[in-house]
C-alpha cells in the first residue's frame, strides 16, 4: 500500500492540488467560481487549450515540443473564415478541409523532424512564424466574420433538452446518470479481471476513494449543467477526444510505441519500433488538433482574427508539464495534461472574478508551473538515489567497444 | 636511474566490486613502461587513479611522485605535476581548429585576451615536434584519427609534460600511423619524457618499452624487463589464471546448420570507404553456442548489429541464409519477425527503457503477442512478465517495478526476457554478463544452455576469454573486422585465441 502511494504520488498529488486550488478559489470568490453559469463558461474558455494539451502531451512524451500550435490554430481559423464567410462554402466541407490542412501542416513539421532530422525546436519555431504570417496574409490583416449559426453551435451551443425540463435541464442529469453507471461497471470489470488473473491492481481503499471522487464529480456536473443551459456541445467533443486519446495512449500498441520512443529512442529502435514513423505521426496529429482548436476558438469568438491563438502553444505546454509530463520524454498522461489545463483554467478564471490583473495571472501560472516541475524533480531525486552499483562496475569491466 | 613515480598498494573498489587490489609498481625516470592485460583487468582504472580522475581518498594506497605523496583531487592537479593522460577515446572537439584544441583550457593570453599570434606560433612549434605537417587552423574534423592522436600528444607537450600516459594509442591507427607514433615516443624518450603505454598490441610493446607490467583481474602479476621476453611469455602472464569450473555443463545436441552468413561486408556509417567488417563468414547449427572472440574495436558488435536488420553500418553486402533460404533484412522489425534477436552490450542505453516497468520492457519487442485489435491486453502482458520473472528467477518486488531500480544482473534478465518473448531462432548475445556479479553470471549461463537445448542458435560475443571458451561449442576469432580463425571447443585455449588475434 505504501509502495502504491509512493509510485503514484504524482498523480494523486495533482488531483489533491486541483481540489485544494478549487476550494481556495471557492472561498476567495464567495462561491462565484462554482456557480453553474461560470462552470459553463470555464469549460468554453478552456476548451481549445484542452484540445491542444491532448496533442501536446503526446509530442512531449516523445521528448519533443511543438511551438507552432498557436499559429497553426490561428491559420486554421483564418482558413475557415475565408472559406465559410468569404467563399460561402458549406460549413461541414470547410471544417473537413481545415482539419485536413492542419494535419498536412503537422505532417510538414513531422517530415522535417523525423525523416530529415532537423531539430524540432527549429522546425516548429519556423512553423510558428510561417503560419502566423500566413494567417495575416490570408486575412489581409482584418477580422473575418460573423459566421453562420451552424458553425457557432460547435463552441457555443448546448445539447437540447429532449425531456422538456423547464427551469432545470433534465437531459443533463440523465446523461450524467448513464455515464456514472457505465463508469462504475467498467471499473468493476477491470478490477474483476485483474483479480481473476492474479495481477496486482490498486488497493481497495484507493479504488473506493477513486469511485467516490469521480461519482461526486459527475454529480456536481449534473447539478451545474442542469441548473444552467445544459451540456455544452463542446463538452461532448472534448469528452470523446479525452476518451479516445487516453485509450490510444494507454491501451494500444501505437500508444506503447509513443511512450517507448520517448523513454529511450535507442532501445525502441533496437526493439523493432519504427521511431521515425512514430514521431511523424505525433506531429501530424498535433497539426490536426491545432486545427480543431482553431476552429473551436473561431466559433466561440465568431470571428477569425490575425492575432488569434497567440501564446496558446505555451499554455498547452505548461498544462502538460503541470500535469506531470517529463521534459525528457517517456512520461506523461493525457489525463494529467487535462488536469494541468484545468488547474491553469481555474486559477485564471478565479483571478478574473477577483479582478486580479492579467499580469499577476501570468506570474501565478508561471509559479504553479515551476513548483509542479520542482516537485517532479524532488520526487525523481528521491527515488533515484542509492542503487548505483553497476554503472560503475561496467566501467570496471571497461571494454567499451566502438559504436 | 632513479624512481620517478611509485604507486603503492593501490586498491580501488566500485561498491562491492574490487577493480584494483593492492597494485604496486614503479616507473623509472625516462623509461617507457608498458602495462598489458586483458580487457577489464584494471589498466584503465589504474591510470585513472594516477591522473586524479578518481581523487585522493576514493582509493586506498598511495602515490609518490618525485618522492612526494600526491593527493590529486582532479585531472588539473595531476597535470600541474606534469602527469598527462591521453585517453582511448580522443578528447578533441571536432569543430575547433588544431591550435584551439591544443590550447583549450590553457589559452595563451595577453592582457586578458587570447593572443592568436602566440597560439599560432606555439602550435607550429609543437606540431613540428610531433612531426605533424598541418596548418594550425585546420579543423580537427578535417584530419584523420592518426593525426588527431598526434594533436593529442602535442596538446600534452604544451603542458610541460613529465609523464605521458597513453591508453591504447594505436587502437584506431593503421600500420604506418602506428609506426610513426611509436617512433615519436622514442624521440620523446630521448628528450627525457617518461611514458606509460597501455596497449593490446604486444609487438608494439616489445618494440618500444623498457619494462612491462602485467595486470590480471585487478592485480599485478609481474613486471618484466624487456630483455629475452617474447609475446608468448607475456600472453602466458596475461591469461595464466586457473580456470575453475565456472560454467554449467550441457549435453550438446547439434542439428543442421540453421543460420549462415557469408561474405558479409559493412562500411562505417560516417567515415566513407572505411570497411568495418570485411568478408566475414560464420555458420551456426541448431542447438549450438558459437562464440565470437576478439579485442575491443575488432568489430564484433558492429558485425552483430549489422546482421540485425542493418542496425549498424552502411553499404552492407553479403548473404544471410536461414533454414536453407536466403533472407534479406532491411529493418530491425524485419529481423525480429525473421526470428533474429540481438541482446545489446549496453543494456542501459540500448536494452531497456529504464523509466518503465519490468512488464512493459518485457513485451516491448513483441507487443502484438499480447494484443488484440491493436489494443494491448495489460492483464495478459503482466502474466507474461510474471512468467518470465519466475523462469529467470528475476529478483524484483513485482513486475511493476521500474527497470532502473534493478541490479545489473536482474536488468540483464529483463532484457533477456524481452528477447525470449520475441521467440527468436537465432540469439546474438553481446557481452551478456558485463557488469553482472558472479552469481547472476552463472544463472545467465544456465539460460544460454537452456536456449541451446531448445534447439536455438546462440551467438555469444564476449571480451572475457574464459567465458567464450567456457560457453561455446565453437569459436570464431575476429580481428580488425575479419574472421581470422575458427577453433573447436577442444582446441580453444586462451593462448590459442590470443595468438590468432596477435598474428593479424
Amino acid at each position: 500500500m505504501l509502495n502504491y502511494i509512493k509510485e503514484n504520488l504524482r498523480q494523486y498529488g495533482l488531483i489533491v492540488a486541483l481540489i485544494v486550488i478549487a476550494i481556495i478559489f471557492h472561498i476567495l470568490t464567495n462561491g462565484t467560481i462554482f456557480r453553474p453559469a461560470n462552470i459553463t463558461s470555464l469549460i468554453l474558455q478552456n476548451s481549445y487549450i484542452l484540445i491542444l494539451a491532448i496533442g501536446m502531451i503526446l509530442v512531449i512524451v516523445t521528448g519533443r515540443i511543438d511551438l507552432s500550435v498557436g499559429s497553426v490554430a490561428a491559420f486554421s481559423g483564418a482558413l475557415a473564415g475565408v472559406l465559410i464567410v468569404q467563399q460561402n462554402w458549406p460549413v461541414w466541407l470547410a471544417i473537413i478541409v481545415t482539419l485536413l490542412a492542419g494535419a498536412l501542416i503537422g505532417a510538414w513539421h513531422g517530415f522535417w523532424i523525423a525523416a530529415v532530422g532537423v531539430p524540432f525546436f527549429v522546425v516548429t519555431l519556423g512553423g510558428m512564424l510561417i503560419f502566423r504570417g500566413a494567417t495575416m496574409l490570408l486575412l489581409d490583416g482584418l477580422f473575418v466574420g460573423p459566421f453562420p449559426a451552424s458553425f457557432q453551435m460547435m463552441a457555443a451551443g448546448f445539447i437540447p433538452d429532449f425531456f422538456g425540463g423547464t427551469d432545470f435541464n433534465i437531459m443533463a442529469v440523465v446523461v450524467c446518470i448513464v455515464l456514472a453507471v457505465i463508469f462504475v461497471l467498467l471499473e468493476l470489470r477491470k478490477r474483476f479481471l485483474a483479480k481473476k488473473y492474479d495481477v496486482e491492481s490498486e488497493p481497495l481503499l484507493f479504488f473506493i476513494i477513486k469511485l467516490v471522487f469521480i461519482l461526486t464529480a459527475i454529480g456536481l456536473f449534473a447539478y451545474w449543467f442542469g441548473a444552467s443551459n445544459g451540456i455544452p456541445n463542446i463538452l461532448i467533443v472534448l469528452s470523446i477526444m479525452i476518451l479516445l486519446y487516453s485509450y490510444i495512449a494507454n491501451r494500444t500498441i501505437l500508444g506503447r510505441h509513443i511512450y517507448a520512443t520517448g523513454g529511450s529512442a535507442d532501445t525502441s529502435k533496437l526493439s523493432g519500433i519504427k521511431v521515425k514513423r512514430i514521431v511523424f505521426l505525433v506531429y501530424t496529429n498535433m497539426g490536426l488538433l491545432a486545427a480543431l482548436a482553431g476552429l473551436v476558438f473561431t466559433a466561440r469568438l465568431n470571428s477569425a482574427m490575425p492575432r488569434a491563438g497567440d501564446g496558446f502553444e505555451l499554455e498547452a505546454i505548461a498544462a502538460a508539464f503541470i500535469g506531470g509530463a517529463s521534459p525528457y520524454g517517456g512520461v506523461g498522461k493525457v489525463s494529467g495534461a487535462i488536469i494541468g489545463a484545468m488547474v491553469v483554467g481555474i486559477i485564471n478564471n478565479g483571478m478574473n472574478i477577483l479582478g486580479v490583473p492579467v499580469e499577476w495571472q501570468q506570474v501565478t501560472t508561471g509559479l504553479v508551473l515551476l513548483s509542479a516541475v520542482i516537485f517532479d524533480v524532488y520526487i525523481k531525486n528521491r527515488s533515484d538515489r542509492p542503487k548505483q552499483n553497476d554503472a560503475l562496475s561496467t566501467k570496471k569491466v571497461q571494454a567499451g567497444k566502438a559504436s | 636511474m632513479n624512481t620517478l613515480l611509485e604507486m603503492k598498494t593501490i586498491t580501488k573498489r566500485f561498491d562491492s566490486i574490487l577493480a584494483l587490489e593492492n597494485v604496486s609498481f614503479t616507473v623509472e625516470e625516462g623509461e617507457i613502461h608498458a602495462i598489458v592485460g586483458e580487457n577489464g583487468a584494471g589498466k584503465s582504472t589504474l591510470m585513472k587513479v594516477l591522473s586524479g580522475v578518481y581523487s585522493y581518498g576514493d582509493y586506498e594506497g598511495e602515490i609518490f611522485y618525485n618522492g612526494n605523496l600526491c593527493r590529486f583531487k582532479n585531472i588539473k592537479d595531476s597535470e600541474k605535476q606534469g602527469i598527462v593522460i591521453i585517453h582511448q577515446e580522443l578528447a578533441l572537439i571536432p569543430y575547433l581548429s588544431i591550435s584551439e584544441n591544443i590550447f583549450l583550457g590553457n589559452e595563451q593570453k595577453k592582457n586578458g585576451l587570447i593572443s592568436w599570434h602566440i597560439t599560432h606560433q606555439k602550435t607550429k612549434e609543437l606540431l613540428a615536434k610531433v612531426g605533424l605537417d598541418e596548418n594550425p587552423n585546420t579543423l580537427i574534423s578535417g584530419i584523420g584519427v592518426g593525426k588527431q592522436q598526434l594533436v593529442e600528444i602535442a596538446k600534452a607537450l604544451s603542458k610541460q609534460v613529465n609523464v605521458l600516459v597513453l591508453d591504447e594509442p594505436t587502437a584506431a591507427l593503421n600500420d604506418i600511423e602506428s609506426e610513426n607514433l611509436l617512433h615519436l615516443l622514442l624521440e620523446l624518450k630521448k628528450e627525457g619524457v617518461t611514458c606509460i603505454l597501455i596497449s593490446h598490441k604486444l609487438q608494439e610493446v616489445l618494440k618500444v618499452s623498457d619494462r612491462i607490467t602485467i595486470i590480471r583481474d585487478g592485480q599485478v602479476v609481474e613486471t618484466l624487463s624487456n630483455v629475452d621476453v617474447d609475446e608468448n611469455r607475456i600472453i602466458r602472464g596475461m591469461v595464466g589464471r586457473d580456470i575453475v569450473d565456472r560454467f554449467p555443463a550441457r549435453d550438446v545436441v547439434l542439428g543442421d546448420v540453421l543460420f549462415e552468413v557469408s561474405h558479409w561486408t559493412v562500411y562505417h556509417p560516417d567515415i566513407a570507404d572505411k570497411k568495418v567488417i570485411d568478408e566475414a563468414n560464420i555458420s551456426v547449427r541448431k542447438g549450438e553456442v558459437v562464440g565470437i572472440a576478439g579485442l575491443m574495436g575488432a568489430g564484433r558488435t558492429e558485425f552483430a548489429m549489422s546482421l540485425f536488420g542493418g542496425a549498424y553500418g552502411t553499404k552492407i553486402s553479403g548473404r544471410i541464409i536461414k533454414d536453407g533460404k536466403p533472407i534479406v533484412l532491411k529493418s530491425i522489425s524485419q529481423a525480429i519477425s525473421n526470428g533474429i534477436a540481438y541482446v545489446t552490450e549496453d543494456r542501459k542505453q540500448y536494452g531497456l527503457i529504464l523509466d518503465e516497468t519490468i512488464s512493459r520492457n518485457t513485451s516491448l519487442a513483441n507487443l502484438k503477442a499480447v494484443s488484440k485489435h491493436f489494443t494491448v491486453d495489460e492483464v495478459q502482458e503482466k502474466r507474461v512478465a510474471e512468467d518470465y520473472r519466475k523462469k529467470m528467477d528475476l529478483r524484483a518486488r513485482d513486475v511493476l517495478q521500474h527497470a532502473k531500480n534493478l541490479s545489473g544482473g536482474n536488468q540483464q534478465k529483463v532484457v533477456l526476457s524481452k528477447w525470449l518473448f520475441a521467440d527468436p531462432d537465432v540469439l546474438i548475445l553481446d557481452e551478456p554478463t558485463r557488469g553482472v556479479d558472479v552469481g547472476a553470471k552463472y544463472e545467465i549461463y544456465m539460460i544460454i544452455n537452456e536456449l541451446a537445448r531448445q534447439g536455438k542458435c546462440v551467438i555469444v560475443i564476449s571480451s572475457e576469454l574464459p567465458e567464450v571458451i567456457g560457453l561455446s561449442d565453437r569459436i570464431f576469432i575476429m580481428s580488425e573486422g575479419r574472421i581470422v580463425g575458427e577453433l573447436s571447443k577442444e582446441d580453444a585455449t586462451q593462448e590459442a585465441i590470443m595468438e590468432r588475434i596477435m598474428e593479424h
